[in-house]
C-alpha cells in the first residue's frame, strides 16, 4: 500500500513571493532579465547571466516539452515519474509528470502545466501530457 | 605558485567494515584517522592540518576538539562524495604554501545502520523539494537523456557493472563479491528508468582516510612516494534551466585544467579511479574527462575494457561503489584509496596494473542531473 502523496508546502520570502501568489490563481510565472533578454527558472531577484537587477517577471504559457525524464518504481506514495520540461519560454523546470499514464512518457512529448495543492502552502506546478 | 608536486600520499586506510551498527560516526572517524596515520609512521600529534565534509558530526569545530588534534589549518568544503578529492587539491595548496605540513582528511559514516547527514537546500528548495529528486532518479534523467542523444544501451551501462564485479571478487571486504554478467545486470528490477538495481552503487557503513604531506616528510617515511600533480574543481547546476544539458557534467571543467598541470593527457593513464554512485556516472565521466569523445562512453566500456588485466583502462580495481564500498553514500575517498594502492603496488595481485605509475581519480558529487561538483586528481609514482 502506498500512502497519498503530500506535497510540502513551499516556505515563501520576499524574493519569491509574487511566484507563490500566482500559483495561487494558477498562472506559471518566470523571470526575464531586461538587461540581456534572457527568461531564467527558478526565479531570481538579480539574473544569474548577466547579474542584472532589471528581472521582470512574466508569465508562461505553462507549455513546453519533456526534456528527460525517469520513472521511480517504487516509493512510499507509490510510483513518480520526475523530469525537466522546457517550456516554450526557454528555460527547463524541474517536476513530477501527474494525471497520466507512465507509460506514454518519452523525451520531446509535449506537456501542460497543472497546479496541485501543497501540504497547507500556496499550489505546486506538476505537468501532464498535452491532449 | 604552482601546486603540482607539492603533496605527498604518505598514508591511506579504509576501514574494513560495510556495517557498524555498534560504532558511532565519531569513532569511525577517529578509528580511519588513527589507521591512515599508522599506515604514514605518524601519530596524532603529527597533524597540523584537518579536513572534512558534511558527513562529519557537528563539523570541523566538534571533530578537531573529538580527536584531540591542534591543529593550524581547517577545511570544510563540502561537495557531497567528491569533497575528499577537493579535500587534496585543497591540502596540496595549503601543503604548498606552508600553512600545514600533515594535513589528515577523513570519512566516515553509517547510513546502513543510521541515518545519513541532511542534505542542504539552497534558495532552489520551495522549487524542487516538492519533486522527490533522489540520486536514483536524477541519476537516470542522464542516463534517459544520454540514450536518447547518443543511443547509448543499458547493456553498454551493464558492463561497467560487470568490470567492477570481476575486481571485487578478489576484494575480501567487499560487500558484494560475486562476478556478474550484463543478463545479470539487465534482468535485476529497473529502481528508476532506465537504471536497474546492479546500475547502482551498494550502501554501507564505513570510512576513510588519508594523510598527505610535504616531500620532506614523505621522503623521512617507509611507504612508496606518491604525490599529487594534477588537481582541478568544478560545480554544475540547472543555472536558471538554460540550456539545460544532462549529457555532460562539471567533469569537463575539472579534467582540463588537472591534466595540464599534471602536463599528460588521458592516453598516458595507466589506472583510473571513477566515481560510480552508478553506472551512468561512469560513462559520463570518462567521456567528460577526455578518455573517449562524447557520446562514444557507451563504446568504450563495453567488451570489458574497464577489466584490469582485460581491458585498455583498468578502473575501480577494488570494485569501487558499485560493489565494494560507498561509506555514506560518498565516493570520493575510496577512490583516492586505491588509486594510491596502485601506485604503491599494493592492489591485490589479481587487478595490480603493471608498473603503474601515473593515475588519476575522479569524482563527483551531490546530484548529477541537477547540480552537482567534479573533482580531478591526478597521482604519480615518485
Amino acid at each position: 500500500m502506498s500512502n497519498p502523496v503530500k506535497y510540502p508546502a513551499p516556505q515563501g520570502n520576499p524574493e519569491t513571493k509574487a511566484f507563490w501568489d500566482a500559483a495561487t490563481e494558477g498562472k506559471l510565472l518566470i523571470k526575464r532579465c531586461n538587461g540581456c533578454g534572457e527568461a531564467h527558472y527558478f526565479p531570481r531577484a538579480l539574473c544569474p547571466f548577466c547579474f542584472s537587477d532589471q528581472t521582470v517577471w512574466e508569465e508562461s504559457a505553462g507549455e513546453g516539452e519533456i526534456y528527460s525524464y525517469s520513472l521511480m518504481r517504487k516509493s512510499a506514495t507509490g510510483p513518480y515519474a520526475i523530469g525537466y520540461v522546457t517550456l516554450k519560454e526557454g528555460p527547463s523546470v524541474l517536476t513530477n509528470f501527474v494525471d497520466c499514464d507512465f507509460s506514454v512518457l518519452k523525451i520531446g512529448q509535449k506537456v501542460k502545466v497543472v497546479f496541485k495543492p501543497s501540504d497547507g502552502g500556496p499550489p505546486l506546478p506538476f505537468f501532464t501530457p498535452a491532449a | 605558485m604552482t601546486i603540482r608536486g607539492k603533496a605527498y600520499i604518505a598514508g591511506i586506510y579504509e576501514h574494513p567494515t560495510r556495517y557498524a551498527p555498534d560504532k558511532s560516526i565519531a569513532q569511525l572517524h577517529a578509528e580511519v584517522a588513527k589507521g591512515a596515520l599508522q599506515d604514514a609512521g605518524l601519530t596524532k600529534d603529527d597533524v597540523d592540518g584537518y579536513f572534512c565534509a558534511g558527513d562529519a558530526p557537528g563539523g570541523v569545530m566538534a571533530m578537531v576538539d573529538y580527536l584531540g588534534l591542534r591543529v593550524r589549518h581547517l577545511d570544510s568544503t563540502d561537495t557531497g562524495g567528491c569533497s575528499y578529492l577537493i579535500h587534496l587539491g585543497h591540502a596540496a595548496e595549503a601543503i604548498a604554501a606552508g600553512r600545514c605540513s600533515v594535513a589528515l582528511i577523513t570519512l566516515a559514516g553509517k547510513p546502513r545502520t543510521g541515518a545519513l547527514p541532511p542534505r542542504p537546500v539552497g534558495a532552489e528548495g520551495d522549487f524542487e523539494l516538492a519533486y522527490g529528486a533522489t540520486t536514483h532518479n536524477v541519476y537516470g534523467m542522464c542516463a534517459m537523456r544520454h540514450m536518447h542523444d547518443y543511443g547509448t544501451t543499458s547493456e553498454q551501462l551493464a558492463w561497467i557493472k560487470v568490470a567492477a564485479s570481476h575486481h571485487a571478487q578478489y576484494n575480501e571486504h567487499a560487500m558484494l563479491r560475486d562476478v556478474v554478467t550484463v543478463d545479470d545486470v539487465l534482468n535485476s528490477p529497473l529502481i528508476s528508468d532506465p537504471l536497474h538495481r546492479m546500475d547502482c552503487c551498494v550502501v554501507t557503513d564505513g570510512g576513510g582516510a588519508l594523510i598527505v604531506t610535504t616531500e620532506e616528510i614523505a621522503r623521512s617515511l617507509k611507504k612508496p612516494l606518491v604525490r599529487m600533480i594534477g588537481a582541478g574543481e568544478a560545480i554544475k547546476g540547472p543555472r536558471g534551466g538554460h540550456k539545460l544539458d544532462l549529457t555532460y557534467s562539471a567533469g569537463v571543467w575539472s579534467a582540463p585544467p588537472a591534466f595540464e598541470m599534471a602536463g599528460v593527457t588521458p592516453k598516458d593513464i595507466k589506472y583510473a579511479s571513477i566515481y560510480d554512485s552508478f553506472t551512468i556516472t561512469v560513462l559520463m565521466q570518462l567521456e567528460d574527462l577526455g578518455f573517449c569523445e562524447k557520446g562514444q562512453g557507451g563504446k568504450f566500456v563495453a567488451d570489458g575494457n574497464l577489466i584490469s588485466g582485460v581491458g585498455k583502462l583498468p578502473f575501480n580495481t577494488d570494485g569501487g561503489g558499485l560493489c565494494s564500498n560507498h561509506p555514506v553514500n560518498r565516493g570520493g575517498m575510496t577512490k583516492l584509496l586505491e588509486a594510491v594502492r596502485q601506485l604503491r603496488g599494493e592492489a591485490h595481485p589479481k587487478v595490480q596494473v603493471p608498473n603503474c605509475d601515473l593515475a588519476l581519480a575522479h569524482g563527483t558529487g551531490g546530484l548529477l542531473g541537477i547540480r552537482h561538483a567534479a573533482s580531478t586528481c591526478i597521482l604519480e609514482r615518485v
